[in-house]
Order: C-alpha cells, then structure tokens, then sequence
C-alpha cells in the first residue's frame, strides 16, 4: 500500500504518456500524429514536476514565513522546454500543410503508396 | 490528503482525454480535446506548486499549439469536407500495442528506483536547489526563484532558447511562407510535370 501512495504519480503519468506513443506509432494521420506528440511532451514535462514536488511545500516565490518550498529547478527547466516544444509543433504543422500540397493528403499510407507508383 | 486526491482526480482527467485523441476519429474533436488535456494539465501544475509553469502551459499549450493546429486543419482539408475525418487505420494494432505496453511496463519497473512521490529528502532536493532557493532573493533581487534562476543565473541559456524559436520560426517560413497558393489541382499538376 505504501509502495502504491509513493509511486501512483509517476505511473499514471506513464500511463499518459504511452497513450501519446501509441497515438504516434499506430495513427496514420499526421495532425493526429502530432497531437500524439505534444501528449508524451506534456507527460514528460508532468514526470519533471512530480520530481520537483514537495510534500506540503509552497510554490517557489520567496515569502517571509514560508519555510519549505517546491523545488524551482524543474520549473525553469520545462519552462524552456514548454516553449521550444510549441516551437517544433510549429514547424510540424509546417511540414504538414507542405505535405498536403505536395500530396493532396496528410495520410501515411496514402503518401506511401504514391511514392511506390513513382 | 486532499492534494492527493486533487492530483489523482486530475490526472485521471488527463489520461481520459488521451484516451479519448485516440478514439476519435474527428480531427476537429481530437484538436479541441488536446486543448483540454494541455488546459488540465495547467491545473495539475498548479496542484504541483508549479504556478510559472502553468501559466505558460495554459497560455502556449492550450491556447498557441490548439490554435496553430486548428489553423493546418483549416489549411489541410478542404471547406467541403465537414467531417474532417481522419482514415479508417488500415494495420492491426497488435504491433504498436506490444510496443507501447513493453515499453510502459519498463518504463513502471524503472519507477521502482525513483524516490517517493513528494519526499522532501529526496536527492533531487537536497543537491543545488536549497542554494537557489537561499541565495536567490539576495543575490538577484526577485522575490520569484523560477523567474531569478530563468533570467539571471541562467539567462544565457534564455538567450539560446530564443535563438531556437527564431530558427523554428525561419524554417516555418521558409516551408510555407511568402508563396501564392498554387491555383492547380494536385492531379493535373503532377501530369504537367
């Protein structure tokens, strides 16, 4: 029992994220698949945080009386990656829209099976 | 108590709406259900002490990727299509499915080694993060330990990240901008070729 109150956080967050990577690997769609993408990257980013929290502790922002807080490292570490990760969605999204002109669809096999007729 | 079943309670959210982007087959849907899950996930942030982090998943996770991905749906299918459906998946599942449990139940075998959820002796504690949360009011001058870490100690870094949303930001227009919309159909195009 104990075991489970001290790691229920870290597998539902796995759980998350696997439903990300199944999105990924299983749907041909690319906007889906890019959907799938941003999941695991924001499953990522909970895993970091849950490592940062501390029990009963107060959000990182000095306070006379306060004296235990969350750890601030992670925080600034997914605020980069929150960012750079929009950045690649981006240019995900970009590549999609390319696709789709040059291949009047955004389904994998349907792209596939062009380029075999090539 | 209650913080752990607000997290629960959240996280249960968040893996429901997953669940769901896999199911639906309307890409509409999909796209507004990832807006959900990035705006629950800005609420488990909160739960999790972590308020800058929220706000920037609230304002750049729900609102900028749901609105760049509504904008390539609008670009990639056409006016007439109301569905917006994505294809009937044409694979079994079986080979994506053994892959993401094989790899997930590794993934929970690793937890094993993880300190406890929200221990505050954990390692990751105890190393540099009370000097920060010590120093940084005196040293910086900002009563916000994320904001002195991000812009002062780290701020070159800052400076390296915006050199990556620059070059993302390039290679966006270098794709898709600055062109007419080419007026011939994909078919007839490829024939003239």
């Amino acid at each position: 029992m104990k075991y489970i109150v001290e790691h229920y956080n870290y597998w539902l967050v796995i759980i998350i994220m696997m439903a990300g990577f199944y999105t990924v690997i299983s749907r041909g769609n690319l906007i889906k698949k890019i959907a799938g993408l941003n999941i695991f990257q924001v499953s990522v980013f909970l895993l970091y945080i849950s490592i940062g929290n501390v029990k009963d502790g107060a959000t990182p922002i000095i306070e006379e009386g306060i004296t235990l807080y969350s750890n601030p490292l992670p925080h600034v570490l997914i605020l980069t990656a929150i960012v750079v990760g929009v950045a690649t969605t981006a240019l995900g999204l970009a590549l999609v829209v390319r696709i789709k002109e040059t291949y009047g669809t955004i389904e994998e096999d349907d792209i596939h099976n062009q380029d075999q007729s090539l | 108590m209650i913080e752990s079943a607000v997290d629960i309670t959240l996280l249960s959210l968040i893996a429901i709406h997953a669940v769901a982007i896999i199911r639906m087959r309307s890409l509409f849907a999909v796209i507004m259900l990832f807006g959900g899950f990035s705006f629950l996930s800005a609420g488990l942030f909160v739960a999790m002490d972590a308020a800058d982090v929220a706000f920037t998943e609230a304002a750049v996770g729900a609102g900028i990727s749901t609105i760049l991905m509504l904008a390539t749906l609008a670009l990639t299918y056409a006016h007439e299509d109301v569905q917006k459906e994505e294809k009937q998946p044409t694979h079994k599942p079986w080979l994506p499915l053994s892959v993401v449990l094989i790899t997930g139940g590794m993934l929970i075998y690793g937890t094993s080694d993880i300190p406890a959820f929200a221990d505050p002796n954990a390692p990751a504690q105890k190393h540099v993060a009370p000097y920060y949360l010590k120093k940084s009011l005196p040293e910086t001058g900002v009563p916000n330990v994320v904001t002195a870490v991000l812009a002062s100690y780290r701020g070159f870094d800052t400076l390296g990240e915006v050199t990556v949303i620059f070059t993302a930001g390039i290679a966006v227009l270098l794709l898709i901008g600055g062109r007419r919309k080419s007026k011939i159909p994909f078919e007839t195009r490829s024939n003239k070729e």
